[in-house]
């Protein structure tokens, strides 16, 4: 691996407080958010190194990672950092930017968070098959799973249509959100 | 008629860079009173200070004002040579033009203008400046040492040697501190008995020690060269005068399975003990709260065995009262406990169990169970069962640098022992092997670094970067959740035993003692010196000084290196029959006073008292206020809360500061 340093904006370091508030220079590298992670075994940088290609500026390592995709926002590193750093927010804070410059390093992950905000949006609550069928459409295995929700739809467990047809105190609430937000980017309103 | 010189410096580039200091001198001699003003490239120096000597006796100057630094810098210097010339030095006066004027401004012609009016409103209050006597006070020659570590015992000993007497006094049952609790040292290896005990003996055998163990200070009064200091000598139960330290007592208390503080709870003891074998004095001491004496009002088997009749379950604490000169505080540290109930306050580690698991010990345990005088007599077994240890995995920086813990500094000395610690293990265990997850070795110092090296070029030792996240039981394991962050990786590891190399606090119980001392201290409770660079054994309470842990980590040598320094210090302050101290202390009109005793409540150094003026039939005429210009720091503070203006700082009266402030509006 190679970087080529250029830390004179640090832009990028600003850009991830913007959004999170956490001040990324406060991470002195101890490896305690890496040691405890609890999707350790599925991540490619640790979240450490993450952090560290944000504090050199590594616009492109950082948001290219998968980590960020994968990080299952357990909150176990931001409860164990000693220095008080809120690492699973900067976690998100990437995601975010990643998905404003619609990169994906881990495109499933990015289309299923899609789908399913989508899904709740629409239909007030989540619309199972909806999600699943459009999921494996989009991830490209259109037959996945199909023998699982044949039997779980012969117990009654899925319904073939959406159990609501629209909520207006859910879209309240996206619309809310949206406004906050300020951005009609649709990934970013996803991310909310 | 006054006669005023002004010498105008440019301290090399510092001030002439942004004063004209040829303008500052031509101006000030057009200052009424001035009759002689000069610039120089640096006043400091040894022509700089022939030419302010030489201009005093050519010009028969009454007064002296030097433009150039802080006078905290160098009015010494400068009154010093005033001294030699006959005229009084406190008729030589500073203009601060360097950390007030030109290290401040950037504007040349403003920055000039504002030298002039420094040197103005100097001329004015030396004018006015009377030629003071210094205060001379007695001093006590004998010092007290509180604390009985290596660092206090050190220091007592220096101070003993000095041919001075000293007072030493330690809280717990034996001297020999934390010390005494060591296996072996870095980064030698040798034996910390070995080398510790005879300084122990040395201690109370000194012609010129008076030693008090189980004792504390109670109350400190007074000032530099004439402190009181009332001691508490607790119950010991036990009569020290007669007791040979046979040790039948402990032998025949029934209460056998109380956990030892000396062996950090690996151990256990009875409930009238002598805490370890070396101890100094070599007697024992009941522990009230466990005795099942003082529990039942039965037993005395100790009181039955002993056959020089000196236990005395009737003792009390005895106070004493003593005079010293002089006080070194060299209390030492605690061990960071990570425990849910810590008792300084700060919080545990829930994600490493707590310390509720047996084979999670610290540092100090650890030292206990290499040590050939601990509860496995030097053989490595953990507490849970006895097993020796395969893999032992060693955590540094456990509540160091730790921001949410509250202890963000650096332990200091946790590098090193934990490098030592897996050498020792290895040369116990040769089948073992010690990880160690680290944050950054710090080995500095004369032969550290080697040392690290040795415990892992020679002796195997694994290093991880990084820190531990989880650490849970799993059967006869325990796994140690960790990263090393230089492969980029999460590491498991399934230890026997772990050893977390905890943090080094300030002792629980030293903030009330700093406040009777009269001693500041930082956030951590950690003793603060006078100060970082050039006073690192002094206070800012003249004549307390500090020696060892106390004041921050810590190794060994260190703070026998501090001790030694201290005694010096105290030794230098003993040398004196006399101290001389600038006079700058307040004074009051007692015409004026009306006894209102505001100043008494508002004395910060509790200087000031009330003095009964009577006539000549000894009846009360009224109460005015007494200062005692031995305590009183010249603060000014009592002139603040004065109503009726009936007090004054000798050096910086009323009249003083107003002529210079009504200098700069004529």
């Amino acid at each position: 691996m190679h970087i080529t340093l250029n830390l004179s904006s640090g832009a990028f370091a600003g850009e991830i407080k913007d959004i999170s508030g956490a001040n990324v220079f406060d991470c002195y590298q101890c490896g305690k958010c890496a040691a405890g992670c609890t999707v350790g075994g599925y991540i490619d940088d640790t979240p450490t190194k993450v952090i560290r290609f944000i504090q050199l500026n590594q616009r492109d390592k950082a948001l290219d990672s998968r980590t960020p995709f994968l990080c299952a926002a357990c909150n176990t590193c931001s409860e164990r950092c000693p220095m008080e750093i809120d690492v699973a927010k900067i976690m998100e804070s990437v995601r975010i930017l990643a998905l404003k410059e619609k990169r994906k390093p881990e495109r499933d992950v990015a289309v299923f968070s899609e789908l399913f905000l989508g899904s709740v949006k629409t239909t007030g609550r989540l619309f199972e098959l909806g999600l699943t069928a459009g999921f494996n459409l989009m991830s490209g295995q259109p037959v996945k799973d199909a023998e699982l929700g044949a039997r779980l739809f012969r117990k009654g467990k899925i319904a073939i249509k959406p159990a609501m047809s629209g909520n207006k105190n859910v879209k309240q609430i996206f619309d809310k959100s949206e406004a906050v937000s300020g951005s009609s980017s649709k990934e970013e309103k996803a991310e909310h | 008629m006054a006669r005023i010189g002004v010498f105008v410096c440019h301290c090399g580039e510092n001030i002439g860079r942004t004063v004209d200091c040829s303008v500052v001198a031509k101006e000030s001699a057009k200052l009424r009173d001035v009759v002689y003003s000069v610039d120089y490239k640096y006043m400091c120096s040894d022509p700089g200070q022939i030419m302010v000597k030489d201009a005093i006796k050519k010009h028969n100057l009454t007064g002296v004002v030097i433009a150039s630094c802080s006078p905290l810098m160098h009015e010494k210097t400068f009154r010093r040579a005033v001294q030699e010339t006959e005229l009084s030095p406190f008729l030589c006066e500073m203009a601060n033009i360097r950390e007030q004027c030109s290290w401040v401004h950037e504007d040349k012609v403003l920055a000039t203008k504002k030298a002039v009016d420094l040197v103005r409103l100097m001329v004015e209050k030396v004018k006015r400046n009377t030629p003071l006597e210094p205060i001379r006070i007695p001093v006590t020659k004998r010092a007290l040492v509180i604390g009985g570590g290596i660092a206090g015992i050190q220091a007592a000993l220096d101070i003993a040697d000095g041919n001075q007497e000293v007072v030493m006094v330690e809280k717990s049952p034996s001297i020999g501190g934390h010390m005494a609790q060591l296996s072996e040292t870095f980064p030698t290896l040798d034996c910390s008995q070995c080398i510790l005990t005879p300084k122990m003996v040395s201690a109370n055998s000194h012609k010129n020690i008076k030693l008090y163990t189980y004792t504390e200070v109670e109350s400190v009064t007074g000032y530099i060269g004439n402190f009181d200091v009332t001691l508490r000598k607790k119950a010991r139960y036990v009569d020290d005068s007669i007791c040979s330290g046979c040790g039948i007592c402990q032998e025949k208390c029934p209460q056998k399975k109380i956990s030892s503080e000396f062996n950090t709870g690996l151990g256990k003891r009875p409930a009238i003990y002598i805490p370890f074998p070396q101890a100094v004095p070599n007697i024992p001491v009941i522990d009230k709260e466990r005795c099942t004496y003082f529990k039942n009002g039965k037993c005395k088997a100790c009181e039955k065995f002993c056959d020089r009749n000196a236990i005395k379950f009737d003792q009390t604490d005895e106070f004493i009262n003593i005079k010293v000169g002089a006080i070194v505080v060299a209390t030492g540290y605690e061990m960071y406990n990570i425990g849910k109930n810590n008792k300084n306050g700060i919080k545990g580690y829930g994600e490493y169990g707590c310390g509720e698991d047996p084979d999670i010990i610290d540092s100090l345990q650890f030292e206990r169970l290499l040590s050939a005088s601990g509860p496995t007599f030097g053989e490595v077994k953990r507490p849970s069962d006895g097993k020796v240890p395969e893999t032992v995995v060693f955590l540094q920086c456990v509540g160091s640098r730790d921001k949410a813990k509250g202890m963000e500094y650096c332990s200091k000395i946790c590098c090193m022992y934990t490098a030592k610690h897996t050498m020792l293990y290895k040369h116990k265990v040769h089948h073992g092997q010690a990880f160690v997850f680290y944050l950054d070795i710090r080995a500095g110092g004369k032969n550290y670094d080697e040392f690290v090296r040795r415990a892992i070029e020679e002796d195997g030792a694994i290093y991880l970067r990084g820190r531990v996240s989880k650490i849970y039981r799993e059967g006869d394991k325990l796994i140690v959740k960790g990263a090393d962050t230089l492969s980029g990786s999460q590491v498991e590891i399934a230890a026997d035993l772990v050893v977390l190399a905890t943090a080094i606090t300030a002792q629980p119980d030293i903030v009330p003692l700093a406040q009777k001392l009269g001693v500041g201290y930082d956030k951590y409770h950690f003793l603060s010196e006078a100060h970082p660079k050039l006073k690192p054994v002094e206070t800012n309470s003249a004549g307390i000084f500090l020696a060892g842990a106390c004041q921050a980590p810590k190794d060994i040598p260190e703070s026998v290196a501090q001790a030694s320094a201290a005694a010096a210090k105290v030794l230098g302050l003993c040398s004196a029959t006399e101290l001389e101290r600038e006079p700058y202390v307040a004074k009051v009109y007692e015409s004026t006073c009306a006894g209102c005793g505001f100043c008494i409540e508002a004395c910060p150094y509790k200087a000031i008292d009330n003095k009964a003026i009577v006539n000549r039939q000894g009846k009360l005429i009224k109460n005015v206020a007494y200062i005692n210009q031995g305590l009183c720091q010249g603060c000014g503070t009592c002139l603040s809360v004065c109503r009726s203006k009936s007090i004054d700082l000798a050096g910086f009266t009323d009249e003083q500061i107003f002529s210079e402030i009504n200098s700069l509006f004529v």
